[in-house]
């Protein structure tokens, strides 16, 4: 078996190839999953993620569990409170502790409120919501 | 400036210096409880840190191959690829500081720079894997870390291109498709980056062991093939809670476990370990290879376990994550690209008691460094603590609660910056002396 590995030119081949394909479903992934937002919400959705990139959000923010370790995790931030998009402005306007206050225009707050509802939509980041299994896995506990 | 290669690495030394400068001024930001606008902000520290010390490890790697491969061959074409490269490399940085320090930002983490500065990046890159095949060429049979570098090299191409799908709208529309690729980069990147500084301590171990046999190895073949593997598919150990599609998690907790392999290897070798760290132990660029092999140790036990899902689902998003990730990036990488620095520009010390000296800043960088893991993954079980909710309490007060910890982070923090420094600003000023570099 280990005669294999005499010929690297051909394994390297066959594993970047392996790699591409790999790479390449995980792109195409959206074409095959039916999207509930319109073609304009999307759009918004798209630039959310830009205003969230150009003020480095992510610096002290997570989204499940990915980010920065100053702030808590945001992805489940837009159903935290009833009033929720009233209270997410209030924070960006005004800042709180080490986060400052950022001078964010009414176009880019709707779009990274949008982006943040997107988010929110797409599952939970709360540990608690999951179930250890046997196997060393995990799955979303029924409720 | 006839030798880009030690160029290349006085600017990598540089910048990892610059690393532990912004790092030591973010980690006080964690002390502090009123915000901070532009440079001496967080959201600019925190960049400048991360970006300095993985652009230092790149720079690096690339420093190394150019050293040890310019000499291969002589010719106008590779001269005039070194300087295009090095000119792009430049121009790259240059960039990426500049955006840094007007804030302006827009990319993405451990890339926050205005994304114009990934072409010239890119483009570097293309011109030196251009070099590095003009320099070796497919005539000879190649060492086993020839292979790294290779895989290094083209993996980092694509994967970079990659690392910037998100201009296209298609890509950002769908969040969790996004966040799937931006962490099978950030995985994949790093890896592609490992196989050239894992390659450069191969390089290394063959020098000083006189033993070349071991490059051609079936086994050593074997063990490369192994970290590509997972190079190429385990990165969905980042994303485990993402709800992304469930094979992505299977595939990369799987390839993950193959891990195991190595790690048990390394307690199958340890007598043969034990005796080769004595028999060079007093070779000073050695010492470093050594450490970096024990914190291997330490870094592969935590990522084993941080690949098991249901572990995972604690200890992600907290602190133990970044133990690991400085564990491997000061412990595994800076301790090689420590190494190769010695041994290309300082090898041996002339004075017994300058060699004593450099030893005691060895050990208490490795002592500082193991306790500064510790304090960040004292910090990660609180807040993993809190994350369970174990710990009935506000995000703040969870933090409030974990300042002990995070008082030792920012203190260690700081004896890091200072003995690595040492080590850092005495190879920057051996390398400028002439005819020091070997």
């Amino acid at each position: 078996m280990l005669n294999l590995f005499a010929h690297p030119k051909r394994i390297f081949f066959v594993l970047f190839v392996c790699f591409i394909a790999f790479s390449v479903w995980i792109y195409a992934i959206p074409l095959f999953s039916p999207s509930q937002y319109s073609e304009k919400e999307l759009h918004l959705v798209a630039e959310g993620r830009l205003v969230w990139q150009k003020y480095n959000c992510h610096t002290c923010h997570q989204l499940y569990g990915l980010g920065g370790y100053l702030g808590p995790d945001l992805t489940n931030v837009y159903s935290k409170t009833a009033s929720n998009e009233a209270y997410i402005k209030g924070i960006i306007k005004s800042g709180v502790k080490q986060m400052p206050a950022f001078e964010i225009s009414d176009k880019e707050m709707k779009a990274l409120l949008h982006f943040l509802k997107n988010v929110d939509a797409t599952g939970t980041s709360n540990p608690q919501d999951y179930q250890p299994e046997i196997l060393g896995t995990f799955s979303l506990e029924k409720k | 400036m006839r030798n880009i290669g030690i160029w290349l690495i006085r600017i990598a030394l540089l910048l990892l210096l610059a690393g532990l400068f912004f790092g030591h001024l973010a980690s006080e930001s964690y002390r502090i409880t009123e915000p901070k606008s532009g440079v001496m902000g967080f959201l600019s520290l925190r960049p400048l840190h991360v970006s300095s010390a993985y652009l230092g490890i790149i720079t690096a790697g690339l420093g190394f191959l150019t050293l040890i491969i310019q000499k291969k061959r002589t010719s106008q074409f590779g001269t005039f690829l070194q300087y295009i490269h090095f000119t792009l490399w430049i121009i790259a940085l240059t960039g990426i500081f500049y955006s840094y320090f007007t804030g302006d930002f827009g990319g993405r983490e451990y890339w926050e720079f205005n994304p114009v500065w990934a072409l010239p990046i890119f483009i570097s890159f293309i011109v030196f894997l251009i070099f590095y095949i003009h320099q070796i060429g497919f005539k000879v049979k190649w060492p086993v870390y020839y292979w790294m570098w290779l895989t290094g090299l083209v993996f980092f191409i694509f994967t970079f291109i990659e690392n910037y799908l998100w201009i296209f709208p298609y890509f950002r529309e769908h969040f969790i498709a996004d966040m799937t690729i931006q962490w099978k980069v950030n995985g994949s990147l790093v890896g592609a980056i490992n196989q050239i500084i894992y390659g450069v301590a191969f390089y290394l171990m063959e020098k000083i062991s006189g033993d070349e046999k071991s490059s051609y190895q079936k086994l050593s073949f074997a063990m490369y093939f192994l970290g590509m593997f997972n190079l190429m598919f385990n990165w969905g150990h980042h994303i485990y809670l993402l709800p992304t599609e469930k094979i992505i998690h299977y595939i990369a907790y799987a390839v993950s476990m193959t891990e195991w392999i190595l790690f048990i290897r390394i307690f199958y070798k340890w007598n043969k370990q034990i005796k080769e760290n004595k028999q060079h132990y007093y070779f000073f660029p050695y010492r470093f290879l050594m450490a970096a092999d024990y914190w291997v140790i330490i870094n592969l036990g935590m990522a084993l376990l941080m690949s098991i899902p249901a572990i995972n689902l604690y200890t992600h998003g907290t602190h133990i994550t970044v133990a690991h990730a400085m564990g491997t990036t000061i412990g595994i990488n800076t301790m090689i690209i420590l190494a190769a620095s010695f041994y290309f520009i300082k090898p041996t010390f002339l004075s017994k008691k300058t060699l004593k000296l450099n030893s005691l800043f060895f050990w208490s960088t490795q002592l500082i460094l193991l306790t500064f893991l510790i304090s960040l993954i004292g910090m990660g079980i609180q807040r993993a603590l809190w994350q369970v909710g174990l710990k009935k309490s506000t995000f703040s007060q969870m933090t409030q609660a974990s300042s002990l910890w995070t008082l030792l982070f920012i203190i260690l923090g700081t004896l890091l910056m200072i003995f690595m420094g040492y080590f850092i600003i005495y190879l920057i000023l051996k390398s400028l002396k002439k005819n020091q570099v070997t």
